[in-house]
C-alpha cells in the first residue's frame, strides 16, 4: 500500500525525481538546449552568414524559376557510374520521396492514395521532362507545393536520389 | 446532380444484378442461367447509354466532370484547389471568370498546354497572373487532349456542395461520447440506491428479530469479558519480535523499490505545445520515422524536425480528414495545424510566409544523463535497428511517451542479446573474424565486440 501511495504521487506528465541532478545535467551546451547566451535562448542556430560548414559546398543556383531553367539546362551530376549506388538511392528515396511520389515514381505514394496530397506527377510526365539538373534543383529548393529537402539530405545523398529518380523515370518510360 | 444520378443508377443496377444472381443460384437449369446473364449485361449497357445521354443532355456540357475530377487530381491538384488558393489560384468556375475577361477556351487550352509561351507572347492577362503569383510558372501540360481539358473545365464548373455531411459528423461525434457517460452514472446511482435499500432492510430485520426475542423471553448471550486481543498481542514478546522483523523487511523492500525507480522516466508523457500525433503520421499515413527525424541516420541526436519539414506536407494539408475520437475531433486537429501555421509564420489565406516565426518549445522526453554517451547513427545506420526497438510502438501513440526505462541494465541487456550486424560492413570484417574465433561463436553479440566496456559509454 505504501508503494501504491508513492507511485501515485508520480505523474506521467512530469519528469521523475533524480539522484544528484548535478551529474545528470550537462555542463556543455546540448543540441536543442535553452541557454541565455544564445539569441532567442536557443542553441539551435542557423550557420553564420557568409560561412560554409565543413563537408558542404556552395550551390551556384538561386531559387527562382529562371535559375531552375538554367540548372535544368546545364547542371550535371558529379557522380560517375561507379559512385552511383542504387541501393542507397532507393533507401533514401523510399524514406523521403516515396511517401508522395510512390516507390515506383508514378506519383502514387501512400499520401496520394489516401488523398492527403493530390496532383503528384509521374516522373515520366512529358510536360515536365525532368533531368539531372532539374531534379537536383527541385530537391534543393522545392518546387510549387513541394518543399526543400536540402536539410534532410546532404549533397552526395541528393545526387544519389537524383540518380535513382532518373532510373525510375527510365523504368516508367519502358 | 449528375453524380447523384450516377450513384442512384449504379446502385439500382447492382441491386438488379443481385436479384438476378439470386435467381441464378436458385435455378438449376443451365439454359436459364445463360439467358439471365445476357439480360444483366444488356441492362448495364442500357444504363451506360442512359447515363451518357443524361450527362450530355441534362447539363448541356461537353465535358465529363467525373473524368475531369480524376484528371484534375492527377494533373492540377498539386498547385490548385477548387475553393482555396494554393500555389496557384482557386479554380472553381474558372472558365466563367476568364470568359468575363474576354478569354475563350482556346486561350485556356494554350495556357494549360504551355503557359510560359503565353506569358512570353506578351499576353496582358497572362503576365498579370504570372506576376500576381510571384513568377511561379505553371507546368506545361502538352499531353492533355481537348477532351481532357473540357473534362477538367466541366469539373471546375460544378457547383460547390454545402457541408451537411460535416455537420452530421460533428453531431454524431458529440452525441457518441455523452451517451456512455450518462448510462454509467445512471447505473452507479441505481447500484448505490440498491445498496442503501439493502442496508436499511437488514437493519429492519435485525430490529424485528430482537423484538421477537424479547417477546419470547430468549436471552441474547452477552460476550464474556476477556483480555482484549491487542493487549494480549503487546504482552507476547515473540509475536512482537516477528512483527517488527516483518515490518522492517517490508519497508526495506518498498524503500528499495522506490529508490530504484528514481531517475527512471519510463512512461513519461509530457503535454507538448502542439499536439503531434505519431499515430496519424507514422501509423495511419505510414511516413518513415527518418523522414522527420532525418539526423538519426547521421548524427548523435535523432533530431527534432524544424518546422519547414512539417510544412513540406502541411502547405497542402490544411485540415484533418482522418478518423476522430471524442477527445480529439476534427476541430481540435485543425486547431493544431493552425498552431503550426502560426509558429512557421505561414499565411494560409495568401499562401505565403509572413516571416513572423515563433519557435516551438517542444518538451524533451528521452533524456540520458550527461555521463552516458549515446549515438543514434551508430544504432540506426550501422546496427540497422528499428526505431521501435527502443522507442516502442510509436506508430500507435497518440501522445508520445517514453517506452523504455533507458537504464544501464536495459542497455547492457540488449548488448548481450543482439548480434552485431557485419553484412556489408568491411569495418567489422577483420575484428569479427578474430573475435569470433576467440569466443568460439559464429555470430558475435555487441557485448562480445566490446559493447560492455565502461569507456564505450562513460568517458
Amino acid at each position: 500500500m505504501v508503494m501504491m501511495v508513492i507511485v501515485s504521487c508520480k505523474k506521467d506528465t512530469r519528469p521523475n525525481y533524480q539522484f544528484m541532478p548535478n551529474m545528470q545535467a550537462p555542463v556543455g551546451y546540448e543540441t536543442y538546449g535553452e541557454y541565455d547566451v544564445f539569441p532567442g535562448e536557443q542553441s539551435a542556430m542557423l550557420p553564420v552568414e557568409g560561412t560554409i560548414a565543413r563537408g558542404y559546398s556552395l550551390f551556384d543556383y538561386g531559387s527562382s524559376n529562371e535559375e531552375f531553367l538554367r540548372a535544368k539546362a546545364e547542371l550535371l551530376s558529379p557522380l560517375d557510374s561507379t559512385q552511383v549506388d542504387f541501393a542507397r538511392g532507393k533507401e533514401l528515396y523510399d524514406i523521403y520521396c516515396g511517401i508522395c511520389h510512390g516507390t515506383k515514381g508514378d506519383g502514387q505514394g501512400n499520401l496520394v492514395k489516401r488523398e492527403k496530397i493530390l496532383g503528384i506527377p509521374s516522373y515520366a510526365d512529358v510536360g515536365r521532362a525532368i533531368n539531372e539538373g532539374s531534379t537536383y534543383h527541385t530537391i534543393y529548393y522545392g518546387k510549387n507545393a513541394m518543399g526543400s529537402y536540402a536539410n534532410q539530405l546532404n549533397e552526395e545523398e541528393r545526387w544519389q536520389v537524383v540518380a535513382y529518380v532518373l532510373k525510375l523515370k527510365s523504368d516508367l518510360e519502358k | 446532380m449528375l453524380l447523384l444520378c450516377e450513384i442512384f443508377i449504379t446502385e439500382h443496377f447492382s441491386f438488379m444484378k443481385k436479384s438476378y444472381q439470386s435467381l441464378e443460384d436458385n435455378s438449376t437449369n443451365n439454359m436459364k442461367q445463360v439467358k439471365y446473364r445476357n439480360l444483366t449485361i444488356k441492362s448495364v449497357l442500357l444504363g451506360f447509354v442512359f447515363l451518357l445521354t443524361l450527362s450530355t443532355t441534362l447539363l448541356a456540357q461537353d465535358g465529363d466532370p467525373a473524368k475531369g475530377k480524376t484528371l484534375f487530381n492527377t494533373n492540377c491538384a498539386a498547385c490548385h484547389s477548387l475553393d482555396k488558393k494554393l500555389t496557384g489560384p482557386a479554380l472553381r468556375g474558372v472558365e466563367a471568370r476568364l470568359n468575363e475577361q474576354g478569354l475563350d477556351r482556346e486561350w485556356i487550352s494554350a495556357w494549360i498546354r504551355n503557359s510560359a509561351a503565353v506569358v512570353k507572347s506578351g499576353d496582358a492577362y497572362a503576365n498579370k497572373i504570372y506576376d500576381e503569383y510571384n513568377g511561379a510558372a505553371m507546368t506545361a501540360m502538352p499531353q492533355l487532349s481537348d477532351q481532357d481539358i473540357s473534362d477538367i473545365l466541366a469539373y471546375t464548373a460544378t457547383e460547390a456542395t454545402t457541408a451537411p455531411s460535416g455537420a452530421g459528423d460533428t453531431a454524431v461525434s458529440t452525441a457518441a461520447p455523452t451517451e456512455p457517460g450518462i448510462s454509467n452514472n445512471l447505473i452507479l446511482g441505481a447500484l448505490a440506491l440498491l445498496f442503501m435499500l439493502l442496508a436499511f432492510g437488514l437493519i429492519l430485520v435485525n430490529k424485528t428479530l430482537r423484538r421477537f426475542a424479547e417477546a419470547n423471553n430468549v436471552e441474547i448471550a452477552e460476550a464474556t469479558k476477556r483480555k482484549s486481543i491487542w493487549k494480549a498481542f503487546v504482552h507476547n514478546q515473540f509475536l512482537m519480535l516477528v512483527t517488527a522483523i516483518f515490518f522492517l523487511l517490508a519497508s526495506g523492500y518498498f524503500a528499495y523499490g522506490y529508490m530504484m525507480q528514481i531517475g527512471v522516466d519510463q512512461g513519461y508523457q509530457p503535454v507538448q505545445p502542439i499536439h503531434f500525433s505519431h499515430k496519424i503520421h507514422a501509423g495511419d499515413n505510414g511516413i518513415d520515422c527518418k523522414y522527420c527525424h532525418s539526423s538519426a541516420r547521421v548524427s548523435k541526436t535523432s533530431g527534432i524536425p524544424s518546422l519547414n519539414v512539417c510544412m513540406n506536407c502541411h502547405k497542402s494539408i490544411y485540415e484533418y480528414n482522418g478518423e476522430t475520437t471524442a477527445e480529439y475531433d476534427k476541430a481540435f486537429y485543425d486547431g493544431e495545424i493552425k498552431k503550426l501555421y502560426a509558429a512557421a509564420g505561414w499565411d494560409d489565406v495568401d499562401q505565403q510566409y509572413t516571416g513572423e516565426t515563433q519557435p516551438v518549445k517542444w518538451v524533451r522526453i528521452h533524456n540520458l544523463p550527461d555521463f552516458a554517451y549515446f549515438n543514434h547513427s551508430q544504432h540506426v545506420s550501422v546496427a540497422g535497428l528499428e526505431c521501435q526497438t527502443c522507442h516502442g510502438p510509436v506508430e500507435e501513440m497518440e501522445i508520445m511517451y517514453q517506452y523504455s526505462p533507458l537504464t544501464m541494465g536495459w542497455c547492457i541487456n540488449c548488448h548481450r542479446e543482439t548480434n552485431v550486424k557485419v553484412q556489408d560492413n568491411e569495418y567489422y570484417t577483420k575484428i569479427h573474424e578474430q573475435l569470433s574465433k576467440k569466443y568460439g561463436v559464429d555470430q558475435l553479440t555487441a557485448a562480445q565486440m566490446g559493447g560492455l566496456e565502461c569507456g564505450k559509454c562513460h568517458y
